[in-house]
């Protein structure tokens, strides 16, 4: 830390030695695995999943009633002092916004599944019905695994050892409820009401889920994935163009 | 001023009341978005130096401005906001569009957010393409205006008769 | 470090309740000043519903989204290469850096890293766009405050700098120069020269900046001990670059990067992180003008080092991006920027959670503007520095 604050130039204040951050890289992940085993030790059972990549970044899915639990022991418990970001994914296949169909097809499949039953819906049998190969595919979630169309995922970092951690959870599908982070780490506020407003989920506790991008009366949910970009509907995507011909090409095609 | 409002002036009175507005053009600047650096790159910077060509860049409120240069992405929360301001300015009023979002919606032209151009809900004098324009290319949209203005015959524009609009390229 | 303990902060709160039942007594009406979404003071199109009393913020309640362009999902529809273009318009003034953390996160997932002259060049337009972003912000930071002058030198040297990078990448504001396993081209001749010599002007307006605006006693009364953020709330509340470094948190992700850094330098290089203990608008922008400093002495290091070699990597033609999730954040000019992206093999991601730094920094602005005077409204916000397009996205 500084002490002497002048309202000079760099070179009058005398170099302070940065800490050695350079981490070993067979060193980090003996570093995650502990972060790992400190937090199986403390939440038991209701952590349900993890994945680590080594040298790299940490992932742990924990029950979503621990939600909270959770980030207070990581605050007080573990020192991620530091609020990163909050948000939510939703894991149902993207159906026509992969790059090869021309419209964005999920007006149809809304429709489709409107008449089926709710749950069906997340179905990896309901999916097949929109006869898009691409939707064929079954819900998969990613790293940490899960069970669950939506999940919220946050990070937290340690800014004092320079550790991080992705924690995530899965949220009910009835009820679309987690705990709030808010009563830990206080900007958890704006990002819980922006997942409100993009995912729909709600989050217990928090004191004013309201629209914080979108007007009033804005209708349904963004960055579900089953919510349609309509002027793709009116408008055909035009494809993928990111190889063209060089110009020296065009020139040939002209001449 | 009875003559002005109902067409009857001369010709070279008409050229000269089109000359000092011309050259007296107060814009308000709507910036909204990456664009808005590039406007008050024209505006503020020595550089470019926007008063030169008779431009008052900063109006304390729109109703003392002639000009509204909206510059940058327009969304649909937004836009209640930006023909409310476009009201409030007496006419004879002119707009310049800069930039693509401003213009068309751009490079958000599938947003569910994102209104797809200004025009949907003001009319639009001076079309300046580009992400972002170059600062010369809005002075560029400004010098075409002010050679409409010149020209114009102020009885077609109190009928509502705007002319096509100028697009700078 | 600073900060601010519990009994400090109950005599500032009691404090508080004194001047407000002084104004009780002679009962002054409670009103509702509405700030925006068009006001010059909120750097485009934010909007603060503050409730006054007296003189005094009682709540501030921050309206976003008049800006908001839905980043996230339009990432969902476009491929790889296409989110580059997009993504460059999130924080308008360093463009280039908002590429980076993206790039990386898919060169994370795709397993790829750039050559080392890529990398270098890549730390270099990274830094410059930090000086184009910062520069602006020591010119406007006066402006709030009064002096319209320095805005002006701001606008005219950072041209120097906006001439550099047009001169490598093609383009002046959004140079799109940055590509999944290296960079789109090299650097042209005579470029290195010269950019040495706008660094130099560079150098030369920060020491104009700290004379003319620093050590002004207007500047100096209108930003020190206003709008003071304690570290332990700032972390918090999430805020990163000068905002939690002017609060004494020495904590920088260009030297403390959590995530693996393959393609950025600054760990070879000599420089360091600035802090400043007091945490209030004065401090930050104190570290911002010493980070600007920093940044033009890390480019000439970089000038002078570039390595030989390729500046693209073996890379497929039509890029799809292997199925998995990476995180990887940077140094943005506003602080902290990351990209959470998850990929399920195909050309298009699937999910792109961008974490910006306005948004967090300017998520503690309810609880900062509590309590202060009009005036300091705007003190505070320009401090805090944020640009709508990175709260809103």
């Amino acid at each position: 830390m500084i002490e002497v604050i002048r309202l000079s130039s760099t070179e009058t204040i005398d170099a302070v030695d940065t800490p050695d951050a350079a981490t070993d890289e067979d060193n980090t992940d003996a570093v995650r695995a502990a972060m790992l085993g400190e937090l199986t030790d403390e939440l038991g059972d209701a952590l349900v999943g993890s994945h680590i990549a080594a040298g790299v970044d940490i992932t742990v899915r924990v029950d979503a009633e621990a939600w909270a639990e959770t980030a207070a022991f990581l605050k007080d418990g573990m020192g991620f002092a530091y609020f990163n970001f909050l948000s939510a994914i939703d894991w149902l296949p993207a159906l026509g916004r992969d790059m090869d169909s021309q419209v964005d097809l999920s007006l149809e499949r809304a429709e489709q599944t409107d008449a089926q039953d709710a749950t069906a819906a997340q179905d990896a049998t309901a999916a097949d019905t929109a006869g898009n190969a691409s939707s064929s595919e079954a819900m998969e979630q990613g790293f940490a695994g899960g069970n669950s169309r939506f999940q919220v995922f946050a990070r937290v970092n340690d800014v004092v050892t320079h550790r991080a951690i992705t924690i995530k959870a899965d949220v009910d599908e009835v009820s679309l409820t987690v705990p709030s982070w808010v009563p830990v780490y206080a900007g958890a506020n704006w990002h819980e009401r922006e997942a409100w407003e993009m995912f729909g989920i709600h989050f217990e506790g928090h004191p004013g889920l309201r629209h914080i991008y979108l007007p009033g009366a804005f209708e349904g949910y963004p960055l579900r994935k089953d919510y349609p970009l309509l002027a793709r509907r009116i408008k055909p995507w035009p494809g993928i163009v990111d190889v063209e011909l060089m110009p020296t090409d065009d020139a040939e095609v002209d001449g | 001023m009875g003559l002005v409002e109902a067409g009857k002036v001369p010709k070279p009175l008409t050229s000269l009341l089109n000359m000092s507005r011309k050259y007296s053009l107060w814009a308000y600047q709507w910036g909204l978005a990456c664009c808005a650096i590039e406007m008050g790159a024209a505006f503020g910077s020595p550089r470019y130096d926007v008063m030169r060509l008779g431009v008052i860049p900063l109006p304390a409120s729109p109703r003392q401005s002639d000009l509204l240069i909206v510059s940058g992405t327009v969304t649909d929360k937004m836009a209640p906001a930006v023909r409310r301001l476009y009201e409030q300015i007496p006419e004879p009023k002119y707009v310049i569009s800069m930039g693509s979002c401003a213009n068309c919606g751009g490079p958000y032209w599938d947003s569910y957010s994102v209104t797809k151009g200004v025009d949907q809900i003001i009319p639009v004098d001076v079309y300046v393409p580009g992400c972002p324009p170059r600062p010369e290319a809005l002075l560029e949209g400004i010098v075409l205006l002010q050679e409409r203005i010149q020209n114009e015959d102020m009885a077609e524009r109190w009928r509502g008769d705007r002319g096509d609009p100028i697009v700078v390229n | 470090m600073t900060t601010v303990t519990n009994r400090e902060q109950l005599k500032y709160i009691s404090a508080q309740a004194a001047d407000a039942r002084v104004n009780l007594e002679i009962e002054t009406e409670g009103m509702t000043l509405n700030i925006g979404p068009q006001h010059p003071a909120t750097h485009g199109t934010l909007r603060i519903v503050a409730k006054l009393d007296g003189e005094q913020v009682i709540a501030a309640d921050p309206v976003m989204g008049y800006m908001h362009r839905g980043y996230e999902k339009l990432s969902e529809v476009r491929t790889y290469p296409q989110v580059t273009t997009l993504i460059n318009r999130i924080d308008w003034l360093g463009s280039f850096a908002n590429e980076v953390p993206f790039i990386l996160a898919a060169e994370q997932l795709m397993e790829v890293e750039a050559p080392p002259r890529a990398q270098w060049i890549r730390t270099l337009l990274f830094e410059m766009s930090r000086i184009a972003n910062v520069v602006l912000f020591l010119g406007d930071m006066a402006v709030q405050v009064g002096a319209v002058t320095p805005v002006f030198f701001a606008f005219r040297d950072r041209e120097h700098v906006l001439n550099q990078i047009e001169a490598a990448t093609g383009g002046r504001f959004h140079p799109n120069f940055d590509r999944i396993g290296g960079l789109k081209d090299d650097l042209p001749r005579g470029w290195i020269v010269e950019t040495k010599q706008a660094m130099k002007k560079m150098r030369a307006f920060c020491d104009e900046i700290e004379d003319l605006v620093m050590g002004n006693e207007i500047f100096q009364a209108r930003t020190r001990g206003i709008g003071v953020v304690p570290a332990d709330i700032g972390l918090s509340y999430g805020l990163s670059g000068a905002n939690i470094r002017g609060s004494g948190v020495d904590w920088d992700v260009r030297r403390d990067g959590t995530t693996g850094l393959g393609g950025l330098v600054h760990k070879e290089l000599d420089w360091r992180v600035w802090t400043h203990p007091d945490g209030d608008s004065f401090s930050r922008f104190w570290v911002r003008l010493q980070e600007v400093r920093e940044s033009t002495k890390m480019i000439d290091q970089l000038l002078d080092g570039i390595p030989s070699g390729s500046i693209m990597a073996k890379v497929p033609r039509i890029i799809k991006v292997p199925a998995g999730e990476a995180f990887v954040e940077t140094e943005n000019p506003l602080g902290v920027m990351g990209y959470y992206v998850v990929s399920k093999g195909g050309l298009a991601p699937f999910r792109v959670k961008i974490r910006s730094a306005s948004f967090n920094n300017m998520s503690i602005t309810p609880w900062l503007l509590t309590g202060v005077y009009v005036p300091d409204i705007i003190t505070i916000l320009g401090s805090l520095y944020f640009i709508l397009g990175d709260i809103d996205r």
